[in-house]
């Protein structure tokens, strides 16, 4: 056993401090264990979200010394602990109480996207065919556990809160997995242009280096997207078609 | 008087898990407002972890499987202790709620002819199992909550139910707190559905997310309901065990179904050694019928790796006891050597199991394609629950539901791998049209003030005694060590009875619980509010478990092995009486003459 630093923020919703916890740590450990001990030893009220500890529901989002990640998946020896690590709640949403925050925006987002609409059954029986091979890339997206570290780390909505005018990577994943799934007939291009604002993302990849599911967000979901808006909306010769016919 | 915010719904949901949300879902679709509360956030329910898949006799695979082969595995998976009228429905409608997922997104893993895939699982007699490489569960929760968000339904999210409401006896709604600020709510309803998942946090080593504290069962029986077989606790065999801080985690049965095989120290595979006399049929005799088996030969029986889950957990215990377990009490449970058989081996089991090589790289630093696993029995699952009726899943008490693992009765003494999912999905569905029924043929029931306010008033008792009580945190820890120690895989008359004044010494305790801050999200009085409903099923548990004096299914009792024909013929159903818990003995279900058939030629 050794002894290491945690420097936890505090917080009742509005302003806030971190505050230092000596515990004891062991072989094995992950930054979510340190919590809850504390919790248990030393902060009775600390408040942390977590649910399922294994990797799968993305409930513990944290930034562990500055990076976006889940506490249950970042194991101490991966941390340098001679010196404090720090735990902070996830930036680009509003503080709730210590480590939690309020994420509910992003469940609003999902309700405006057009839901799944698939064509007519393949079979009598009411079934659909499909290749593994046109599946592969719609379940990429699908290993999605909503852990929102993509939407905390997106400057758009960190640093320029435009949360009103922009999705966020995670919706736009989302968006891509409608818009490629095999069986879908729905067509999201134009709420992807003028409402949710694909325009905004300037393919920085934060949000691919975060995603603890390792979703190839920025180069599989988003460029796709983004090509195909462009070639919706800014191919000359159907801008021209449009002025003519009034399309 | 306290002071909440009120909420008035035909149908309340409790629970947002598989269950709870195709529940919401057809309640919904049939006209009535429905209200859903849920522990957690939505889409991060229990459900997200199930791994392997969903049994459903689609036969896509092989087409000699159908319902009655189904029911007929369920049955003597449940050794005969299931309620047999929901085996029955299980088995015939968990095909139409597979391919009603596919209808609403979901993306199942393909057959080589653009049919849903499916796969091999313990105790299933052909492959069976419709699944997502090892994330079937994140499916069927998504894709529900992406159909659900658009119904109509409306989600509370993170709010906690104290107690359940009770007007002349009927159910009356539901009254609890919002985990987030910590406001009271009440919600009026006609009927409520629980839809709570398991018990999985009353022992130490356990695959359960934290939710998993028994809720559902104790928020019935406090209300006068029946619980049902409460003596079966399954243990999942392979757990992760090291490092310590993950002991528990689930290591899918898909590891198994995919080629892998335990070994213990000696590098003997030792499941060979104890086959039981209900399965030797199926059962391969030797390696290499065994690996056919696994790689789809429809001639090869199972190898023993795929016997029933409680079979493989003592198996793997009587090992380590043995002396002949992994250096961190466990054994061995290896995928990689199907190298021999595969080329290109650590890109197929990255494909297969790609959420197990994640989970095993980044907690554990091991690389399953390379070297084998070490795993344990963990607690996984509860058999007992809710005890309702089959078709319409309602309890004993009037409007209230209870689907999923809250309710009782399609398990038996023994649930199989990937029953579990089709489960949510075929008496979720089930309560959710039954409880919009009740709602519609009854009137609105008056909420009982009283009731209320007596519940405000305990849960704020621990604000007052502050740091003067005893921090909640502690009295959990203890009662898992006691229940894992005590009430675990293998069970004594006399250990259980010293468990029993143990959960009263910590019922003493629980009472004199304190916690410091505020009602804002504070994780010390969460767990101050879940310690009744552990100790509840903690309880009813281990008295169960007593009173069964046999071995069968999940329960192994060390003072009585043998599994005794007499105890086969009834259930142990456990309610709430004015000097406390009570224990009786009921009647199996009878078998119709068509099922007893079905069962008679699937021997």
């Amino acid at each position: 056993m050794a002894q290491a630093t945690f420097r936890i923020w505090r917080s009742n919703g509005t302003g806030g401090a971190f505050q230092d916890f000596k515990t004891e740590v062991s072989e094995g450990m992950v930054v979510l264990d340190a919590v809850h001990k504390i919790q248990a030893e030393q902060a009775g009220d600390l408040a942390v979200r977590w649910n399922c500890k294994a990797g799968k529901c993305g409930s513990c989002s944290a930034e562990i010394n500055g990076m976006p990640r889940l506490m249950c998946m970042t194991r101490l020896n991966e941390l340098p602990m001679d010196e404090p690590v720090t735990v902070e709640p996830m930036h680009a949403f509003p503080g709730i109480k210590d480590l939690v925050t309020d994420v509910s925006w992003n469940y609003e987002v999902k309700k405006k996207i057009k839901k799944f609409k698939p064509r007519k059954p393949d079979a009598a029986d009411g079934t659909w065919r499909m290749q593994q091979a046109d599946v592969d890339r719609v379940q990429e997206f699908r290993k999605c556990i909503e852990c929102f570290l993509c939407q905390d780390v997106c400057h758009v909505l960190r640093e320029h809160d435009k949360h009103d005018e922009f999705i966020g990577p995670r919706y736009l994943v989302y968006t891509a997995a409608l818009e490629m799934h095999p069986l879908d007939t729905e067509d999201r291009l134009k709420d992807l242009k003028f409402d949710h604002g694909i325009g905004y993302c300037n393919i920085t990849t934060c949000c691919r280096q975060v995603c603890p599911e390792n979703i190839t967000i920025t180069e599989n979901a988003i460029i796709p997207l983004k090509e195909r808006v462009v070639d919706q909306y800014y191919d000359p010769l159907s801008m021209l078609f449009r002025m003519f016919t009034g399309k | 008087m306290a002071e909440y915010r009120e909420y008035s719904y035909d149908v309340l949901i409790v629970g947002a898990g598989g269950a709870g949300l195709r529940a919401a879902i057809e309640a919904a679709a049939s006209g009535v407002t429905v209200g859903v509360v849920t522990k957690s956030l939505l889409g991060k329910a229990h459900t997200v972890m199930a791994e392997g898949g969903v049994a459903a006799a689609m036969a896509n695979v092989d087409d000699r499987d159908n319902w009655k082969v189904h029911f007929s595995d369920t049955m003597r998976g449940g050794q005969y202790l299931n309620n047999c009228r929901m085996a029955e429905l299980h088995a015939r409608e968990a095909p139409d709620r597979v391919r009603e997922l596919e209808s609403w997104g979901a993306l199942f893993d393909r057959t080589k002819d653009g049919k849903i895939l499916q796969r091999n699982f313990g105790g299933h007699r052909y492959p069976r199992l419709a699944h997502v490489g090892d994330r079937t569960g994140l499916e069927m929760i998504r894709t529900l909550q992406d159909h659900g968000i658009h119904q109509g339904m409306e989600v509370h999210m993170e709010c906690t139910i104290l107690t359940l409401l009770t007007d002349g006896g009927r159910i009356s709604g539901a009254f609890g707190y919002d985990r987030e600020r910590g406001h009271f709510m009440l919600w009026k309803a006609k009927s409520v559905v629980l839809c709570t998942g398991g018990i999985g946090r009353a022992y130490k080593i356990s695959s359960n997310s934290w939710e998993y504290t028994g809720d559902g069962h104790s928020l019935a029986y406090h209300a006068g309901a029946e619980l049902m077989d409460m003596e079966f606790v399954q243990f999942h065999p392979t757990g992760m065990v090291w490092p310590p801080s993950v002991a528990g985690i689930l290591v899918t049965e898909g590891v198994r179904g995919e080629g892998g095989v335990l070994r213990n120290s000696e590098g003997k595979r030792f499941m060979f050694d104890d086959i039981p006399d209900l399965y030797k049929n199926q059962t391969a005799d030797n390696e290499a019928e065994g690996w056919k088996y696994t790689q789809g030969d429809k001639n090869a029986r199972r190898p023993p790796e795929l016997l029933t889950r409680d079979h493989v957990a003592r198996c793997i215990n009587r090992e380590v006891k043995a002396g002949r377990g992994s250096p961190h009490g466990g054994v061995f449970l290896d995928i990689a050597w199907i190298k021999q058989h595969i080329p290109n081996s650590e890109e197929h089991i990255k494909k297969k199991l790609p959420s197990m090589y994640h989970q095993f790289k980044q907690l554990a630093d091991i690389d399953i394609t390379k070297v084998p696993m070490e795993v344990g029995p963990t607690t996984h699952y509860m058999m007992g629950g809710v005890r309702v009726d089959g078709d319409t899943q309602m309890s004993t008490l009037p409007g209230l539901f209870a689907a999923g693992e809250c309710a009782a009765g399609l398990h038996g003494a023994n649930r199989l791998g990937g029953n579990s999912l089709s489960d949510l999905l075929v008496f979720g569905r089930r309560a959710g049209q039954y409880a919009a029924e009740f709602a519609k043929a009854n009137k609105a029931p008056a909420v009982d003030a009283a009731q209320v306010d007596a519940a405000a008033k305990r849960s704020l008792v621990p604000f007052d005694r502050g740091m003067k009580g005893e921090r909640p945190y502690q009295i959990q820890y203890d009662l898992q060590d006691k229940m894992q120690e005590l009430v675990g895989i293998v069970r004594m008359e006399s250990e259980m009875k010293e468990a029993l004044e143990v959960i009263a010494k910590l019922h003493k305790r629980e009472e004199n619980v304190g916690v410091d801050g505020n009602r804002m999200y504070n994780n010390g009085w969460h767990t101050a509010m879940d310690l009744p409903n552990l100790l509840t099923v903690s309880e009813a548990i281990t008295r169960a478990a007593i009173l069964r004096q046999e071995s069968r299914g999940a329960q192994f009792r060390e003072d009585f092995q043998g599994k005794d024909p007499e105890w086969g013929k009834y259930n142990l159903v456990v309610k709430k009486s004015d000097s406390g818990m009570v224990v009786e003995k009921r009647p199996v279900a009878e078998l119709s003459p068509d099922l007893k058939q079905i069962v008679e030629e699937m021997k």
